[in-house]
């Protein structure tokens, strides 16, 4: 096939260009330029295409032997990736900015060009694995639990996984390493990336106060008794007990946690561990991997962090909504976070919380 | 599909006779500033080489300063220029909104660090500067201006620039030409222009990289920017780079057919035309050099067309890219009056020497398809 290899200068990408070259695949490197004003280098785990990110990617290129460019992604990028962050947690809700990086930059944006410019496909250095069988191609978890990153990949659709090549998926982080050691790649150390790549300062809550402003609320318990204050309800989690800055204890001195966040009246709500449990989650916008999921109930498994646990439930899909009811109650979910439903370590698909109870 | 470059702008290949010429020096031992057998043998090379740049030039052997680039000689003549006049407390610093950004940084920079007013003169929707506005400039604020720059040919149009006027006008304030793209492509005389200052460079005509000179009129002084063992006339110090130098003046004196490579420019536009009539040719109306064509596809974006061009084997330039690699649009097409999207949608082909027919014909082969995708891409 004639694929992009999309490369971000960090060692996964680049051995997934070569493993693409190796399997005999005709490769393009291409770095995207994600930020308008991208930093000279790269400060520790945070941030990427910074200048030095790029530099390592053209390396990395270079040494494998393909052809490499510079896409300019920062407005489609700025657009629908960062833009959407802000007004979610101006929402109150608590987004997952890869995920809708995989679904409107990766493998929308640069998959579009790349098919219209007769290429066929993207291949990527995410730890998740296709399988092809009798329901199509299939999106899968990757080997390396720890590493695994099916779920910011929940949002492909079937036709944006047919073009989606993940080369790493059978082999664990330690090993990809070794490898990149093994053919000279100078990013073989290179650190991962954590956090949120436009927030290099990785200070979520100072960056959203700069962008939304930090008016002050109040925080109410569930009688509705202001309790306390905030500045700026966005910097707040569902399930969040600490740096709550309450001075008057509950009669029985248990701790308080978030329990809600209401942006239209930019008020939070607290009370006790025991009222953040649910059982139930209903998503919007509702994205299939492989086969659609109808009214009919099944068993399987849903994962609401990128490498939180797989939860036992019962999903099923009804009036626009993908329903999971769980086995065992949860302490703390926001809303605006995916939901991700698993048959085994098949992705089933996955929906954008927007009501619990 | 054989590989064909169509960006003799950028580099173009080495003249033979100056290669061999280069490696021959590359093998002599001796400093020119050392005063033994040895080094007075180089030196001799050296000063050859000096005279019969001077000579392609039409400058004094002694108005030769050999630096190490092009951009080194545009920042002496610039910043040097500016600081000797910096003693009359002139602080304006004009040159042209279309200038390489080996004159845009340093006049930034004297901006931003030494409280120089920079100006910029506008140009004409074919990429001509506006002399009138430069007359009314010098007429109302001459006295305040240290030094003109204005570039000889621009080098994503190739647009001639009418340095002898900007001469007259200028009068008695000293005027800089950056010429890199000029040289042996146009006629161009030092002392015909009658400019202060000259900037040209060797990897541009054939010479080897990592040389240039600044041409600058006998008896002017201006502060230097490297400080050393003064060689070059006190303003430009460092051991000469005598295998340079000579590989650089060797392709000076080469032959040039310059109306061969009209000939192939002509039969690519008019064959562009033809074939992609929405296709814009930037400068058409202007005189320009031979070998550069500078073309706007609307609906395209200029840098997926690099990429499908260099996948048919095809080199060619899409302007300028910032330091991270990002297709920015051109400044000089934007200040010709095209929107970011038109400027961000061009390309610039440029012929050398050894361009031939079925180059510039199997370009225009492929070029339909490559731009319909390109649309494609940019619809999507």
């Amino acid at each position: 096939m004639k694929l992009i290899a999309a490369m971000s200068g960090g060692v996964d990408s680049a051995v997934a260009a070569a493993r693409a070259v190796d399997a005999g695949h005709e490769v393009t490197g291409v770095h995207l330029a994600l930020s308008a004003n991208p930093a000279k280098y790269r400060s520790g785990a945070r941030g990427c295409c910074t200048i030095e990110d790029s530099h390592d990617a053209r390396r990395a290129a270079d040494v494998i032997g393909i052809p490499f460019y510079i896409w300019d992604m920062a407005e489609e990028f700025h657009d629908g990736v960062v833009e959407d962050f802000l007004s979610e947690y101006a929402a109150g809700r608590t987004p997952n900015p890869c995920l809708r990086c995989n679904e409107k930059i990766k493998f929308a944006a640069v998959l579009d060009r790349a098919r219209a410019m007769g290429f066929d496909g993207v291949v990527t250095g995410h730890y998740a694995r296709t399988r092809i069988g009798k329901q199509g191609k299939t999106l899968h978890r990757g080997l390396d639990h720890l590493k695994d990153q099916s779920y910011v990949l929940s949002v492909l659709t079937v036709e944006q996984i047919s073009g989606a090549v993940f080369p790493l998926g059978d082999t664990t982080k330690i090993d990809i390493r070794a490898e990149a050691d093994a053919r000279g790649l100078a990013v073989a150390q290179k650190p991962d990336s954590h956090d949120i790549c436009f927030v290099p300062s990785g200070d979520n809550a100072g960056w959203l106060r700069d962008r939304l402003g930090s008016d002050v609320g109040p925080i109410v318990d569930q009688s509705g008794v202001k309790i306390g204050e905030h500045k700026g309800a966005y910097t707040y989690t569902i399930g969040q007990r600490k740096g709550l800055g309450l001075t008057i204890p509950t009669p029985d001195g248990s701790p308080r946690f978030v329990l809600k966040i209401e942006p239209v009246t930019n008020t939070v709500v607290v009370g006790a561990r025991e009222d953040l449990a649910i059982t139930t989650m209903r998503g919007e916008r509702a994205i299939w991997c492989g086969p659609s999921v109808d009214e009919k109930p099944h068993t399987g498994f849903v994962q609401i962090r990128a490498h939180g646990a797989a939860l036992p439930c019962t999903y099923f899909f009804k009036d626009n909504l993908l329903i999971a009811i769980l086995e065992s109650p949860l302490l703390g979910l926001a809303t605006g976070q995916a939901m991700v439903i698993y048959d085994g370590d098949r992705v089933v698909g996955s929906a954008t919380i927007c009501e619990t109870q | 599909m054989p590989s064909i470059y169509l960006d003799h702008a950028a580099t173009t290949p080495m003249v033979e006779s100056a290669l061999i010429a280069m490696t021959e020096q590359a093998s002599v031992l001796g400093n020119p500033s050392s005063l033994h057998t040895h080094g007075r043998s180089t030196r001799k090379s050296l000063e050859d080489a000096r005279e019969i740049l001077a000579n392609e030039l039409g400058c004094l052997p002694s108005e030769v300063i050999f630096t190490a680039s092009g951009t080194e000689a545009n920042n002496i003549a610039l910043k040097g220029l500016y600081w000797a006049a910096g003693e009359f407390g002139k602080k304006v610093v004009v040159i042209s909104s279309i200038e390489h950004h080996a004159i845009l940084d340093p006049a930034n920079w004297l901006a931003s660090h030494e409280q120089a007013e920079v100006i910029e003169l506008p140009v004409n929707p074919d990429g001509v500067i506006d002399c009138e506005f430069l007359a009314n400039l010098v007429a109302t604020r001459g006295s305040e201006i240290a030094v003109i720059s204005i570039m000889h040919a621009n080098n994503e149009t190739g647009v001639i620039q009418p340095i002898s006027e900007v001469v007259r006008i200028a009068g008695q304030i000293p005027v800089h030409t950056d010429a890199v793209q000029s040289f042996k492509k146009t006629p161009l005389s030092f002392s015909h222009l009658g400019v202060t200052a000259m900037t040209v460079s060797a990897h541009k005509i054939g010479g080897p990289l990592g040389i240039g000179a600044l041409i600058l009129k006998r008896a002017v002084e201006i502060p230097s920017l490297l400080h050393g063992g003064g060689q070059e006339r006190e303003i430009r110090s460092g051991t000469l780079n005598a295998p340079g130098i000579v590989g650089f003046t060797t392709a000076a004196s080469a032959d040039y057919n310059s109306e061969e490579v009209c000939a192939l420019r002509d039969r690519f536009v008019s064959s562009i035309q033809k074939l992609i009539p929405e296709a814009r040719i930037n400068g058409l109306a202007a005189s320009r050099l031979p070998g550069i064509v500078n073309v706007t596809f609307p609906g395209t974006q200029s840098d997926t067309l690099l990429l499908l061009m260099d996948e048919q084997n095809i080199s060619c330039s899409t302007g300028s890219a910032c330091s991270a690699g990002v297709h920015e649009a051109s400044h000089v097409l934007l200040a010709m009056g095209h929107s970011q999207t038109s400027a961000q949608s061009s390309l610039r082909f440029s012929f050398g020497a050894t361009s031939t027919l079925q180059e510039c014909d199997l370009v225009t082969s492929v070029l339909p398809d490559v731009i319909a995708r390109g649309i494609a891409a940019n619809n999507r």
